[in-house]
Parts: structure tokens; sequence; C-alpha cells
């Protein structure tokens, strides 16, 4: 296994990176810039940092009055915290009006482990996927959470990048490009193939391995960029291999497991399985203990990649 | 910093001559703004008269006497910023917009049609000369606070002009920014609350009550100016007076009159949200003739 690695460190100093090489970089946070990493970014240009403290509406109201007059807003806080407590502020201010503000979020998912549920985000990239407009990433390792931040400063446009709070093994390569709006193939496989964001990317690897000892062709697509989505990567794999799996840390209900269905059922219906929580809300515990409880893990991967396969079996019997 | 020559000519844009226009001609065109506001909301058979009609000196000071703007380059860098953040006063602007030149007045009788630029509730991407959405109430004066700091990080003189209502002042949000404001000391952004006194369900001391009104403002750090928000002299003399204020913001307290000009919308909360009949809408504009 590769050395696990902080997504948020890396959107950390990535941020002083490009505040170095843009003047118009500005960056916003809600009291948490020790835990977003922003705090790198506030001891290099403190000009342009701003704590806006526990006001995460006010904030996002304030980056998008940034944005009005030609600067680049970063603005960051938990991921229970913005799309939750902010919809309107993002929906009014941000998607409808159209500005440039990029919302990088940390703690998504349960794998932010013992503050529990008020702080453990399961809703919100239902949330934030339902918003005309806006530019959505899950990047599943460090690599390509850098690169996306670097991508999604240079696009023209509201985007949120959502980034968890465990330190993540590496499943990109140091020569990995981030292609905004491309799913990127992981491993071919033409039995079934696993459609996994963030956390679950290295859960899907893992179980696609354990997998190849039973002699099953597994394929894992990395769908990073949720929306705009590349459809015709799902179509791709739902026709080659006429069954998939999604995998997600948040809940079943409208995340990356629903916007693909939506894809499948419109273009290429075949059997599909959905790992993800479902619903109900997590709890205290370490990040481990929380994912093996709610099912989030490459065990529980596989055993819906054997299901979703007897699925497509009988499906070509008839 | 000095007015860049661009700005002066775009001044000069509204003030059609070398001289400002005085005050008796800004009163002829918020004569004229009150028309439009009672034509087109009877028009569209909805839309919020009320609250228009109370801002209308408001909106006619800022477009005709103090903003620099330019009608024919509405996202000029250097241009003075109004933000509209009680949206459903969005005929009001609409009408000051058009008498400016932003487009053309006929197009004032679309107001809520399908198809038209001029939505229910203002639009930024439709509307040319509007700054932000907005009719979700509350978040105008965050976005103020954002574009008044972006002014100061990019040594850029422009001031920023937002208008909220009473009622609105209900929302959390428009605490959390004046409370942001004066904590980030922007002296570039002035606040004009619509006093009214009424919103949709009553008079705001029986729904909610504001006062000690004046001393939160002050007691979040702003500089408070009170004035009539029907006279147009006293609010220019505000607006003046904001200028100099320096290391904090300043909120204009403007006691209006909801449906102001119009004899039987005047405190009347029954036209926040209801158009004026065909009937109303002849009376109305006899009256303000």
């Amino acid at each position: 296994m590769s050395p696990e690695v902080s997504l948020r460190e890396a959107y950390g100093h990535a941020l002083v990176e490009m505040g170095k090489e843009n003047p118009d970089i500005v960056v916003l946070d809600a009291d948490l810039s020790k835990s977003t990493m922003t705090q790198y970014f506030a001891k290099e240009f403190p000009g342009r940092f701003f704590d806006c403290g526990i006001a995460e509406q006010n904030m996002m109201g304030i980056a998008a009055g940034l944005a009005a007059s030609g600067k680049i807003p970063f603005a960051s806080s938990f991921a229970v915290f913005v799309p939750g407590r902010c919809f309107d502020q993002i929906r009014m201010s941000i998607a409808y009006s159209r500005f440039n503000v990029k919302l990088v979020v940390t703690h998504g998912g349960i794998s932010v482990g013992e503050d529990g549920v008020s702080n453990q985000s399961v809703e919100d990239l239902s949330l934030i996927c339902s918003l005309p407009g806006l530019t959505v990433i899950v990047p599943a390792d460090a690599i390509e959470a850098v690169q996306a931040v670097k991508a999604v400063a240079a696009y023209e446009g509201p985007c949120y990048v959502r980034l968890c709070r465990p330190k993540l093994p590496l499943v990109n390569d140091n020569d990995y490009h981030f292609n905004l709006g491309r799913a990127v193939t992981m491993r071919q496989g033409k039995d079934v193939t696993i459609i996994a964001i963030g956390t679950m990317v290295v859960a899907a690897l893992e179980a696609a391995n354990g997998l190849q000892q039973e002699g099953i062709d597994c394929g894992v697509l990395n769908m990073s960029t949720l929306k705009p989505l590349d459809e015709a990567a799902i179509i791709q794999v739902a026709t080659s291999c006429g069954a998939i799996v999604t995998a997600e840390e948040h809940l079943e209900h409208g995340g990356l497991g629903s916007i693909v269905a939506q894809v499948v059922a419109r273009h290429r219906p075949v059997p599909m399985e959905f790992v993800a929580i479902k619903d109900t809300y997590a709890e205290s515990g370490k990040a481990g203990e929380l994912l093996q409880k709610y099912g989030l893990t490459a065990k529980d991967i596989k055993q819906a990649v054997h299901t979703v396969l007897k699925r497509k079996l009988s499906a070509s019997a008839t | 910093m000095p007015e860049s020559g661009e700005g002066l000519k775009a001044n000069l844009n509204i003030a059609s001559g070398a001289k400002p226009l005085s005050v008796k001609d800004m009163e002829a065109i918020a004569r004229k703004i009150r028309c439009h506001i009672i034509a087109m909301t009877g028009k569209a058979g909805s839309g919020h008269p009320g609250g228009s009609l109370s801002a209308v000196e408001i909106v006619t000071a800022l477009y005709f006497g103090l903003l620099r703007h330019n009608p024919k380059d509405p996202h000029w860098p250097d241009r003075d910023r109004f933000i509209l953040s009680k949206g459903h006063a969005a005929p009001l602007l609409y009408a000051a917009l058009a008498e400016c030149g932003y487009f053309p007045v006929e197009e004032l009788s679309t107001l809520r049609q399908i198809n038209s630029r001029l939505q229910g509730h203002t639009d930024r991407i439709l509307t040319p000369g509007v700054e932000v959405s907005t009719g979700s109430l509350g978040q105008g004066l965050s976005f103020a606070v954002g574009v008044a700091l972006a002014g100061r990080l990019n040594l850029q003189a422009y001031r920023v002009y937002v208008l909220l209502g009473d009622g609105e002042c209900d929302e959390g949000q428009v605490w959390e920014a004046a409370m942001a404001a004066s904590h980030f000391k922007v002296d570039n952004l002035v606040a004009i609350v619509d006093n009214n006194g009424l919103q949709i369900d009553g008079w705001n001391r029986d729904v909610m009550n504001l006062e000690p009104f004046n001393k939160k403002w002050q007691a979040f750090g702003w500089q408070v100016i009170d004035v009539d928000g029907n006279n147009l002299s006293e609010l220019i003399s505000a607006f003046n007076q904001a200028k100099s204020v320096k290391g904090q913001p300043t909120v204009v307290i403007a006691h209006t009159i909801k449906g102001k000009g119009v004899s039987f919308m005047e405190n009347k909360v029954d036209f926040h949200g209801t158009a004026p009949t065909p009937a109303e809408v002849e009376i109305a504009l006899k009256g303000l003739e």
C-alpha cells in the first residue's frame, strides 16, 4: 500500500502556491482554518485572507461579492456547513448569479469520525449537485486534490470540491493529469465496473484486486467530476460490462449512485448495485470502524459485485 | 484616489450636462419612476408596489445624483455599485435603470412576463445594470461587503450602496454581515434601510420588533445617519456625509412611507405584494400627474 497523504494539507499548500502566482486569489474561512488548512494561505497572505468567523452564510455572500469584482475567492469550511447551512446563499448569490466562487470543503462523509453526526456530511453531494450551473468534484487522493483545486481556479464559474478528513493512500501517480469533467479509468474490466468517488476509490481498487483472485474481471472508474458528468464513460462501461456497482461515502439518495443510475436507465439499462450509506445517520467512532459499520469497505463492494453479477447472469438467462 | 476621466464622463452621461441635476429635476424623475412602478405592476397584475414606492427617492438620489456609472458599459470596473438587497422592489430598480438608459423604457411593460428580461425579482444575468440576483431576503449586505473588500484590495475608488428593507433586517444574515462590515472596517460601504415600518404580516413592531434599531447598528460598529427617506435633499446630504466617514461603514436609516406618492397605497400593507387594478392604476397615475 502506498503512503497515506492528507488531502486537506495538500489543498492548503496548493492555495499558497497558487496565491504566489495569481494575486487575484483570495481565501475565506469560517473559523476552521486550522482544520481546512487555509491557515497556510492566511499566514502567507494575511491581506488576502478573510476569516468570517462562525458565520458561513455571510461568508458565501462575501465570496460572491469578491468574485463580482474580479477576485477568485476560495471559501472553505466543513462539508456539512456549506451546502447544508448555506443552501439558499449558494443558490441565490453564487449559482443563480453565476459568480466565480470556489467552495472547497473538507470533512466530507462519515470518516470525520469521533465528532459524530453534526460534523459528518452525508447529504452534501445531493444538495450541491441539485443546483444548476455548479461544477462538483470529489478527488480520490492528494495528487488529484491538488490538480482539481488548480483546475477550478483556472475554470470560470462556481465550483464545489469535496475533501475528506483522513489521510488517504495515493491511487494516482505523480504524472497523473486531472481533466475536469472526465472520468478516470483506474482499471479495465469486462465483467463488471465499480464507479467510485473520493475515499471509496481506494476501496474499489482493493475490491477489484480481491475479485480478480476469484476470477472476476472488474473495472474501476473514478468519477471524480460528478458534475458535469462524463456520461459517455458510464454508457461505455454499461455497454462493455453489463453491470455496475457505485461506491460513495454519502447517502444512497441523491449522490453518485442516483446520478449514475439516471444515465444508465436512460441510455443503457443494466443491473446496478449501490454501496452507500442507507437512509440513516451514522455516529461517533473511529473512521475505520464507521466505514465498516455503515457498509463502506472493500468487502462491502465485493459483496455488491457478487449481487450485481447474479442479477446480470439471471437477466441474460431469461 | 482621483476620479478617472472616464468616471466623470460616465457621470455626465447621467447628468446630461456639465451641471449635476437639481433636486427639482430629480423630483420630476422620481415622479416618472413612480408612474412606471404603477404602470408596470398594474400591467403585470402582480408585484410589489408598496416597497418600491417607498424607496423611490433613495434610488433616484443614487442613480441621478450620486453614482458614477455608465449605462453604455454596465460592467465598467470602476462604477459605483448599487445593490438591491430587497429584491422584491425590482420594479423600482428597473424603472430607474430604464430611465438611465440601461435598456429601453418600453421594455418595462414586459415585467414578469414569459421571456422577459425583467424577472419578478432581480436577475443579474438577464438585466443590464443588476449587480446580483436577489429576492431571497438577507443576502445583499453580505454581497456588498465582498464587493467593498474587493474595491479596497484592487485599489479602486468605487463606493458600494446597498438597499435593505426594514423587515429584511429580521434575517440573521443581515447582522452577520453588519458585524463583518465593521470588523473589516469597510468605509466604502453605505447601507440604506428603507424604514417604512411595514412588512407582509403587518407593522414591524407587531411582527418582529426591530427597536432599538439605530442602537443596534451603532452597537455593531456602524455610523448611523437618520433621514426623511422620501426627501431627496436629506438623502443626498447623508450620502455625501458618509463619504467622509473613515474606518467604519455607514447606514442611512431612511424613514419612508410605504406606498409613498399614491394616496390610497400609503401606509397600506395590502399593497406590499398586490398590484393595483386597472381602475386603481388610472387613479394613481392621475394623482401623480
